[in-house]
């Protein structure tokens, strides 16, 4: 954008309001997210036929959109680390795993001993224990998760980026064990083992039902309320996403993605832009994390698995790294697909055609096949952003001088950065 | 004029006493480490010399899947993620092979069975080895290093699904055909098995040694290694080369899995995962792309484990046994990134 020549002066349009085009992907987004509220509230009301009812409730259930909010967040988070700053990071689901256990400490009855209430909502039932404030805990959650990505960051982030895909995996092999074992650390329960934390608090908001909507602490039911509070999390990573895209840190980042070499010689402090990126990227992993407790209702050692970051990494690819919209659609189809799409579509298959087969077992294949064939033949994601599509395809220096005329053929992107560019997503030349 | 050569000063105090601070810690993490095996070896000489068996045994198969990742980054810069999970493939593939031959009891027929099932099941590791690389990877060659490091992980999550459907999701028990028994020197108890192990291994590696440093395509792929470029104007064809080095990395990791899966007798489908990241953390402990480095860092980091797992005193345990194999992966980083015998590469520009 930045980079674009002078926007030539236009004349005004007439007759009809228009808008810039950087607002067209939050409007549409904004749109499609009411048009999903307003759907659910008639059919929560009953004010909508059966057929459509019962279709709904099949293809498209409110719990299966509220967690692929949930991998929205954590997307966003990881397209931080990866899409703008060029950090692979393999570990991301350590992240999660702390937010979800920051809820289960300080949101729940499992510090019995403690009798602590900062604004909290304790669950029925529950003597004792630390309750804290669902929108407090999302602050610590995010705060802790901000500290620890700093503090795996400092020492590794020198290194060459392979390693440092290693170290982060390590590292999100460790904390999900550290809280598996965490039962007995020298005598003291810190996670309660693989039993897990729960029930966590229910969150305060509006309930909406049949009977009227009034203010209180929601059921396990009450998808519509939870979907309002995840839309206002999402939103509110979305925002600092795209604002921190446009600033001085954001450009920083990209400078780091695309050349560190170069980057650096033009004073952009390494160490300190790689440690934001960090830091910023776990904020929005922790963020996920405490909504996710909350979804469920619990945190369980068991559910951090590799396989996690491995989904998000594939969000973020399949979507197209760096563009948070690109990112957002990744994470809510792959989402979706895994939760109720895949399983759904095997049911159908297996009804229609008579066979038995098991379609979730076969996820592997699919995520694997996606990244692969992805990286294959369409590495920049289903929505580029026009600047990562150029880096991708762009040969490295060294290739180009050691390979001379044969490049020409292999790619034919670089004629258009030769000839200055072409007119790319952003569409503001003529 | 002194306010500016003190300020010009001041980064390199800072990275004087940074060098500091990283000797003093890793020294001092070395020596809790040595005071550690002192104090047990001390106190139960026995076990931590069976704990340090155990250990060398597993660190042996370390060491050959291991070579395979060195192999491979040694010659494109490539962490080859999907190699845990060849290994793990070449588990499921010779114990459905030995029992499907009919090999399950332990006397002539079944060694000589087992002779000819190592070798089947190297060829098979690479052949897929050689057929990811020539699917995936080659066309990835010239892109930038995410492009390929994303693909390996998902061919790893491909090479999964295959075991999935291949081994089932639960573990299986397998019986096994080398020599059963043991026998005891004071009071450290020896399988059989353990000598098979160290032979198979010990042929194969002076078999790739001789490969690497004698034979013409040993020659050409060192070659490789250092320049492609040039490599390729000397009249090398690099892609074959490439594939050679595939081929060697698959065989190693198809011997470890028929090794593996008769030792331990299980088969699972997401043993390749973990048992990749060891090894991986064993070639990196002796520097990445060096072959010697790769078999004593396997060695090194079967040994902590095995010691780790088995030792009485202040050990975290078995249940910890990930975390320690990271936790020395995530300070080596720190501390000696080059590993042990590796040599310090810059980021080519």
């Amino acid at each position: 954008m930045s980079f674009a020549e002078p926007v030539p002066t236009e004349g005004k349009p007439r007759g009809r309001l228009r808008l810039p085009g950087r607002f067209t992907w939050p409007l549409f987004f904004l749109v499609l997210a009411i048009a999903i509220f307003i759907f659910y509230y008639l059919l929560t009301m009953g004010y909508l036929d059966p057929s459509v009812r019962s279709f709904a409730l099949k293809w498209f259930p409110l719990v299966s959109i509220n967690e692929a909010l949930v991998w929205v967040m954590a997307a966003l988070g990881l397209n931080i680390v990866v899409g703008y700053a060029g950090l692979l990071d393999l570990g991301f689901v350590a992240f999660w795993a702390i937010g979800g256990y920051v809820a289960g400490w300080i949101m729940s009855g499992f510090f019995d001993k403690a009798n602590v209430n900062i604004l909290g909502n304790p669950a029925r039932f529950i003597t004792g224990g630390i309750h804290v404030n669902f929108w407090i805990v999302v602050i610590a959650g995010a705060a802790l998760c901000a500290f620890f990505g700093v503090l795996i960051g400092a020492p590794t982030l020198r290194l060459r980026s392979d390693y440092l895909a290693l170290v982060t995996l390590g590292f999100g092999e460790i904390i999900p064990q550290v809280f598996h074992n965490g039962d007995n650390v020298y005598g003291v329960n810190i996670s309660n083992g693989t039993k897990g934390i729960s029930p966590i608090d229910p969150v305060q908001g509006l309930s909406i039902s049949p009977q009227g909507i009034k203010f209180g602490s929601l059921g396990p039911f009450d998808h519509l309320s939870r979907y309002l509070i995840f839309l206002v999390l999402t939103l509110l990573i979305l925002f600092m996403s795209l604002r921190l895209r446009e600033g001085r840190l954001g450009r920083a980042w990209l400078a780091i993605r695309e050349d560190e070499l170069a980057a650096s010689a033009m004073g952009v402090p390494l160490m300190r832009t790689k440690l934001a990126a960090y830091g910023i990227g776990a904020v929005a992993g922790g963020v996920a994390g405490v909504a996710f407790a909350s979804h469920v209702s619990g945190v369980l050692p068991d559910r951090f698995q590799f396989a996690i970051s491995i989904t998000l990494l594939a969000m973020v690819v399949l979507g197209g790294m760096g563009n948070v919209w690109g990112v957002m659609l990744g994470a809510l189809l792959l989402a979706w697909f895994n939760s109720t799409g895949l399983p759904e579509l095997g049911t159908t298959f297996n009804s229609t055609f008579g066979t038995h087969i098991n379609f979730p077992s076969y996820s592997f294949l699919i995520f694997g096949g996606a990244l692969v064939l992805m990286m294959l033949f369409r590495r920049e994601g289903f929505l580029p952003e026009s600047r990562t599509r150029l880096v991708l395809r762009e040969p490295e220096r060294t290739d180009v001088e050691a390979l001379g005329s044969d490049m020409e053929e292999q790619a034919p992107e670089l004629d258009v950065m030769t000839t200055g560019g072409k007119s790319g997503d952003e569409g503001v030349r003529p | 004029m002194t306010s500016t050569a003190s300020a010009l000063r001041a980064p390199q105090m800072a990275l004087r006493v940074r060098t500091v601070l990283v000797w003093v810690a890793g020294t001092a993490i070395l020596a809790l480490m040595a005071l550690w095996l002192i104090i047990n070896f001390v106190h139960a000489p026995a076990q931590f010399f069976q704990s340090a068996v155990y250990g060398l045994r597993n660190g042996v198969l370390y060491a050959l899947i291991a070579l395979g990742y060195t192999l491979v980054y040694g010659i494109i810069e490539l962490i080859n993620f999907a190699h845990g999970d060849l290994f793990m493939l070449g588990t499921v593939f010779s114990a459905f092979t030995l029992t499907g031959l009919g090999l399950t009891v332990p006397n002539l027929t079944g060694w000589l069975g087992f002779a000819l099932v190592l070798v089947l099941a190297m060829i098979f590791c690479a052949s897929i080895n050689v057929t990811i690389e020539f699917l995936a990877y080659r066309r990835l060659r010239r892109a930038p290093k995410l492009a390929p490091l994303i693909t390996a992980v998902g061919m790893s999550f491909v090479l999964q699904f295959i075991g999935q459907q291949w081994n089932g999701s639960t573990p299986r028990l397998w019986p096994s055909i080398l020599p059963r028994g043991h026998f005891t020197i004071g009071g450290v108890t020896i399988d059989h098995n353990v000598f098979v192990v160290i032979a198979v291994t010990g042929g194969l590696l002076a078999l790739m040694t001789w490969i690497v440093a004698k034979t013409r395509a040993g020659k050409a792929m060192r070659a490789t290694a250092q320049d492609q470029d040039a490599a390729r104007l000397m009249g090398i064809n690099v892609n074959r080369i490439i594939s050679f080095t595939f081929a060697m990395g698959g065989a190693l990791a198809g011997a470890a899995g028929i090794l593996y899966q008769q030792t331990v007798g299980t088969t699972r489908y997401n043993a390749g995962f973990q048992l990749g990241l060891i090894a991986f953390t064993a070639a990196v402990l002796g520097g990445i792309g060096n072959l010697t480095g790769a078999v004593l860092g396997g060695l090194l980091i079967g040994l902590i484990q095995g010691l780790n797992d088995g030792l009485p005193l202040y050990a975290p345990g078995q249940a910890w046994s990930q975390s320690v194999v990271f936790a020395i992966l995530i300070m080596l980083m720190v501390f000696k990134p080059t590993g042990l015998l590796g040599q310090t590469v810059g980021e080519k520009v």
